[in-house]
């Protein structure tokens, strides 16, 4: 069990949080023009990567906010945690 | 015979405490300070079990918790009664009372004991091949292998006692409370760590504590006494906290570690009422120093597995610690330095040593020129071959072993012993270590691994890191701390550290015979019976992974996970496959070290804990109105309320006719409700909804289905419009924290732009349902300054109302089809309303009703259920809800997936009523609906979501999903059931009332 350093509220237990899955897919703005292999590669096409990660995290038990973590999947090692909309850290 | 082999005064035994116990019914004597096993042996009692598959007779081998055949069980018959305990690790009391496990009538005369001649028949796999075939027979055999099977027996009554969990912080963790435990404690407390110290035996200083030789010496004091000062010393400090009985069984990654703390059992059962057994502390440690010692290997060769034969460090103790004599006629056998001790510490407590058999031929320690001094007999370069008596070693062979060491040569001598102490050196205990994550390395010069690269911020020290001897020990451990905790200095520096023990070692994985293998029983794991011929038989059928071998001969898979052989099994393969051993790797170490029991594990959650529920304001008068209840999410929902005899059927067909006759009244308060506010709330809703929700008018409800992203429906509830940027949204009881979950997901990852505020307020409201078509009358009763005419109240419409001083909302909505009032109200008023709505209903015999009641209802209405006629692979299309989907709508969730190719198929399985050809007849739910029965494989067209007997309707109703369905409108279908068709007609899932005339009215 891993501690996860929640950008709201500082080290807690990775049993307060929740994985939310892969970081960085936005959802289309106009899902209607998309093809249905376009809307599909956006519905069910994730990453299943041994290493460093970006995946979406919320503390379920604590502040309820989302967040970014950029985890190694191979070791649990957490690299960096950052909030919604802010950018991922870059040469990890 | 006990006078004889209680030897010389050990200060660990307290002989001014006698304490009495039974083994196997038998009255026995011991001291306090003895565990079962030393004060057995100090009987003379070697045989106290059995073997798992030969049922051979076995006896103590160790003196720790690697111990893989003294296991016992604990106060038979009894509530507290324990399997598996390690006769090694329990502290004898008063009242004791153990018993040999699988062996029927007796340890002494057991009928599996036959298994042992019938050993050529029962090879590794054998269960595998012998019961393949035929498959059907599978059943018949698995009773015997299961009766045949296990080992000790597991407690029938609830367990007595008492547990808990309890979480520990602090800076630095020490596991092991040896001689390097002991060190690295000092030196991180006394620098301001705060420390916790943890060990799994009862006292402190591990195997050094009781090392009385003048061969071992720190700073010219003797290893024991230098030790002891500084146990005095450490138990001294403020910050340090020690915690023995603690065998710590995980160590997860981030220094997260699971430790169990045992309180209660070395105690005498009458003093342990109201104390707490066990507790599971939960330990997070900034860092972690692992000093979990080692565990002495034993040596495989033929019938090595007699009682009477353990390792050389277990008669040691038993010497030194407990002052017992593990025989009298005592022979060693060794391919290592640590025998000579062994032999020095017999010698000193007068002890009778015959001979020592060493595997290496040249050798020269001091240890070896004090055991020759002392007249020892040493056979050097040889080996046992074999060894004889059924229920306690009485003679071994022994032979010299070939230069190479692959073969014996030469005659064989007999040696008359009634004990023998094996040591093949020593295993690092890295259990912790790898279970952190850390990888191991093989250490070629003396065979074993050890640790290399860590996964955490923690290190090994002493001989679990592999250094065996104390002058590596003592020199290593200030500098490995110093840089591990950034220090300085420490109190340790320049030890004087006097050390006789020397590191040659003669490594034989499988000590040569005589005899051909097949004709021998070297026991590698002797917990399973798993041979040394076992695992080559194995290879030879083609197993090759290490992993793979164990789980085909069973090596390691016992309650000792294997401590003793495993690094023999290794050994084992990789020399007959002629692979290296640091390529082949170890079986993965896995949690708990050692047993835990379920209590420990589930800690305070038992009984109504388990699982707590959840329970509504109107609970209270649910039970004393005799509800039966149904688990629905956490909550505790009443199910039905039988009258005077009635089964669940007569009730809810009674409650269903009342609400649909006159009037019902339904706890709807576990439906999940969520507060929206801002001024983006009505975009919100259109985005998170199928349908349009702009125009809702304030004060108006609507129903809405929610999607997931992938088209499939997700939830549905009604959501009221209270205000311009003021709603409140119902959810299913058991979807609320999800939906809620979800919601917040979309507002601060997609549209992070809205003002939209949601709060969950499920628990702040009482909601009291009342339908039927007296519902008006009674809910203007307690509502009554309100004007409920159709015009000023008409259906999915709510209002602010006051019932006395206290604001409630009533809301004008129906899940049965019947008109029906919503009285939402601050909870704790919940009861008091539910009570009025009785009281003023009781002259339109207002019927509580339940769940079961309710799913009928709003089947024969053709309502949905979210997981019940719905599973995650429907659309709102597949069921016949077009009319809730919005065209208009620019995008909301699941939009697009509407049209995907595959949800656009018009074969998909869709919702459809299904009405029986017999009225009477009601379908299981569940059961599979298909067209042609006769057709070859039948084709599975789709199965009954939900099914009733309709008193209403006088018939039975179902719904189904169906493939194709929505076309089959009046065809006829067939549900085959286990012994016989049904004839069903494929219907309008909307029963009862089409029009709405009775929501309206």
């Amino acid at each position: 069990m891993f501690v996860i350093n929640c950008p709201y509220c500082g080290e807690r237990e990775q049993s307060e949080f929740k994985a939310g899955g892969e970081a960085h897919i936005v959802r289309p703005k106009q899902p209607t023009e998309l093809s249905d292999d376009q809307w599909a590669e956006y519905l069910f096409m994730r990453k299943n990567i041994k290493g460093i990660q970006f995946e979406r995290w919320v503390h379920t038990h604590g502040c309820r906010k989302w967040f970014n973590v950029v985890r190694d999947t191979s070791n649990d090692e957490i690299t960096a945690v950052y909030k919604m909309g802010e950018k991922p850290p870059t040469n990890k | 015979m006990t006078k004889k082999l209680r030897v010389k005064t050990s200060k660990f035994i307290d002989e001014t405490y006698k304490i009495s116990f039974k083994f196997n019914g038998k009255t026995y004597y011991g001291y306090k300070g003895d565990t079962l096993a030393s004060a057995l042996l100090a009987n003379n009692v070697h045989l106290v079990g059995r073997s798992f598959k030969y049922h051979r007779p076995r006896g103590i081998m160790t003196a720790g918790s690697e111990e893989p055949n003294a296991i016992v069980q604990l106060h038979k018959n009894t509530s507290r009664t324990e399997p598996n305990v390690r006769a090694t690790e329990i502290e004898i009391y008063e009242g004791l009372e153990a018993s040999s496990q699988n062996c029927w009538p007796s340890v002494n005369f057991d009928i599996g004991g036959i298994n042992n001649f019938l050993s050529p028949l029962l090879p590794a796999g054998f269960y595998y091949k012998t019961f393949m075939w035929p498959a059907s027979f599978w059943e018949k055999y698995e009773y015997f292998i299961r009766k045949s099977a296990g080992l000790g027996k597991s407690p029938t009554e609830p367990d007595p006692d008492i547990y808990e969990h309890k979480y520990i912080h602090c800076d630095v963790l020490i596991v092991g409370a040896g001689i390097s435990g002991i060190m690295a404690a000092k030196i991180a407390a006394k620098n301001g760590f705060k420390t916790l110290l943890v060990d799994e035996k009862s006292y402190l200083g591990g195997s050094t504590i009781y090392q009385n030789s003048e061969h071992f010496k720190i700073n010219n004091q003797i290893s024991s006494s230098w030790l002891d000062k500084e146990i005095s010393e450490i138990k001294k400090i403020k910050n340090l906290k020690i915690k023995t009985r603690t065998s710590v069984a995980a160590y997860h990654g981030y220094n997260f570690l699971l430790a169990r703390e045992n309180l209660t059992d070395h105690l005498p059962l009458e003093q342990r009422k109201n104390k707490i057994r066990q507790r599971l502390l939960k330990i997070r440690a900034k860092k972690v120093i692992t000093a979990t010692g080692s565990l002495e290997r034993p040596l495989i060769f033929d019938n090595n597995d007699r009682p009477g034969i353990l390792l050389s460090s277990a008669v040691e103790k038993y010497a030194n610690f407990f002052g017992v004599a593990c025989g009298e006629k005592n022979v060693l056998f060794t391919n290592n330095d640590s025998a000579y001790e062994t032999a020095i510490s017999l010698f000193q407590k007068g002890i009778n040593i015959e001979t020592i058999i060493d595997n290496r031929e040249e050798i020269d320690s001091r240890l070896i020129k004090e055991a020759e001094k002392n007249n020892i007999k040493i056979y050097k370069g040889y080996t046992v071959v074999d060894t004889s008596g059924y229920k306690r070693i009485n003679k071994i062979s022994i032979m010299q072993l070939s230069k190479d060491g692959q073969k014996v040569v030469g005659s064989k001598i007999s040696i008359t012993c009634d004990c023998l102490g094996v040591s093949g050196g020593w295993t690092p205990a890295v259990h912790l270590f790898t279970q952190s994550g850390g990888k191991l390395k093989f250490r070629d010069e003396d065979q074993v691994f050890i640790p290399n690269i860590y996964s955490s911020d923690q290190i090994s020290i002493g001989s679990c890191n592999g250094d065996f001897t104390l002058d590596e020990i003592l020199l290593n451990i200030p500098n490995t701390l110093k840089e591990f905790l950034d220090l300085k200095k420490t109190d340790y520096e320049n030890l004087e550290v006097k050390s006789s023990f020397n590191k040659s070692k003669r490594n034989i994985w499988l000590l040569p015979s005589d005899k051909l293998v097949g004709k021998t029983k070297p026991f590698v794991d002797y917990q399973n019976d798993a041979t040394a011929k076992d695992i080559k038989l194995a290879l030879r059928e083609g197993f090759r992974s290490i992993e793979h071998v164990k789980r085909y001969t069973t090596t390691g898979m016992g309650t000792d996970q294997g401590k003793l052989g495993n690094m023999h099994a290794l050994g084992i393969i990789s020399e007959t496959a002629g692979s290296k051993m640091g390529e082949l790797g170890t079986t993965t170490f896995r949690p708990p070290y050692t047993p835990l029991t379920f209590g420990t594990i589930v800690g305070r959650n038992v009984g109504e804990y388990f699982d707590v529920f959840r329970k509504t304001p109107i609970h209270d008068w649910h039970v004393k109105n005799k509800a039966e209840f149904e688990n629905v999410g956490q909550w505790k929902r009443a199910w039905y309320y039988p009258k005077d005899g009635e089964n669940m059927h007569d009730a809810v067909q009674r409650e269903s006719k009342a609400a649909r006759d006159s009037a019902g009244i339904l706890d709807a308060s576990t439906l999940g409700k969520i507060d929206i506010q801002g001024s983006d709330a009505s975009e919100f809703l259109n985005r998170v909804y199928t349908n349009a929700w702009s125009k809702l008018a304030i004060g108006k409800c609507r129903y809405g289905l929610m999607l997931n992203e992938d088209g499939m429906v997700y939830d549905d509830g009604v959501t009221t419009r209270l205000g311009e940027n003021h709603y409140i949204m119902t959810t299913t009881t058991g979807g609320a924290a999800t939906v809620l979950g979800k919601l917040e997901d979309y507002l601060q990852t997609e549209w992070p732009e809205l003002d939209v505020y949601l709060t969950s307020v499920t628990d702040h409201y009482a909601t009291v349902s009342v339908c039927g078509p007296n519902s008006k009358k009674i809910v203007s009763q307690i509502v009554p300054d309100l004007d409920f005419s159709d015009e000023n109240f008409p259906h999915m419409s709510f209002k602010n109302a006051k019932i006395g001083k206290i604001k409630c909302r009533v809301m004008r909505i129906s899940f049965t089809g019947e008109q029906s009032y919503e009285i939402n109200i601050q909870a704790n008023y919940g009861k008091s309303v539910w009570e009025k709505c009785m009281e003023a209903g009781k002259e339109f015999n207002i019927t509580p009703y339940g769940t079961e009641t309710m799913h009928l209802l709003r089947a024969e209405k053709g309502f949905i259920i979210v997981g019940q006629d719905t599973d995650a692979t429907m659309t709102p299309i597949d069921l016949q809800m077009d009319w809730i989907v919005s065209k208009k709508k620019f995008d909301f969730i699941g939009k697009r997936s509407l049209y995907r190719s595959d949800t656009i198929r018009e074969d998909r399985k869709q919702l459809v009523g299904l009405l029986t050809e017999n009225p009477d007849e009601v379908l299981e739910e569940g059961a599979q609906i298909v067209a042609d029965i006769k057709k070859s494989p039948v084709e599975m067209l789709g199965h009954v979501t939900s099914s009733y007997y309709s008193p209403n309707l006088k018939k039975s109703i179902a719904l189904g999903v169906v493939r194709g369905g929505k076309k089959m409108m009046g065809q006829k279908l067939i549900i085959p059931m286990e012994n016989k068709e049904i004839n069903v007609t494929v219907a309008d899932p909307v029963f009862l009332d089409r029009e709405n005339k009775k929501l309206n009215a």
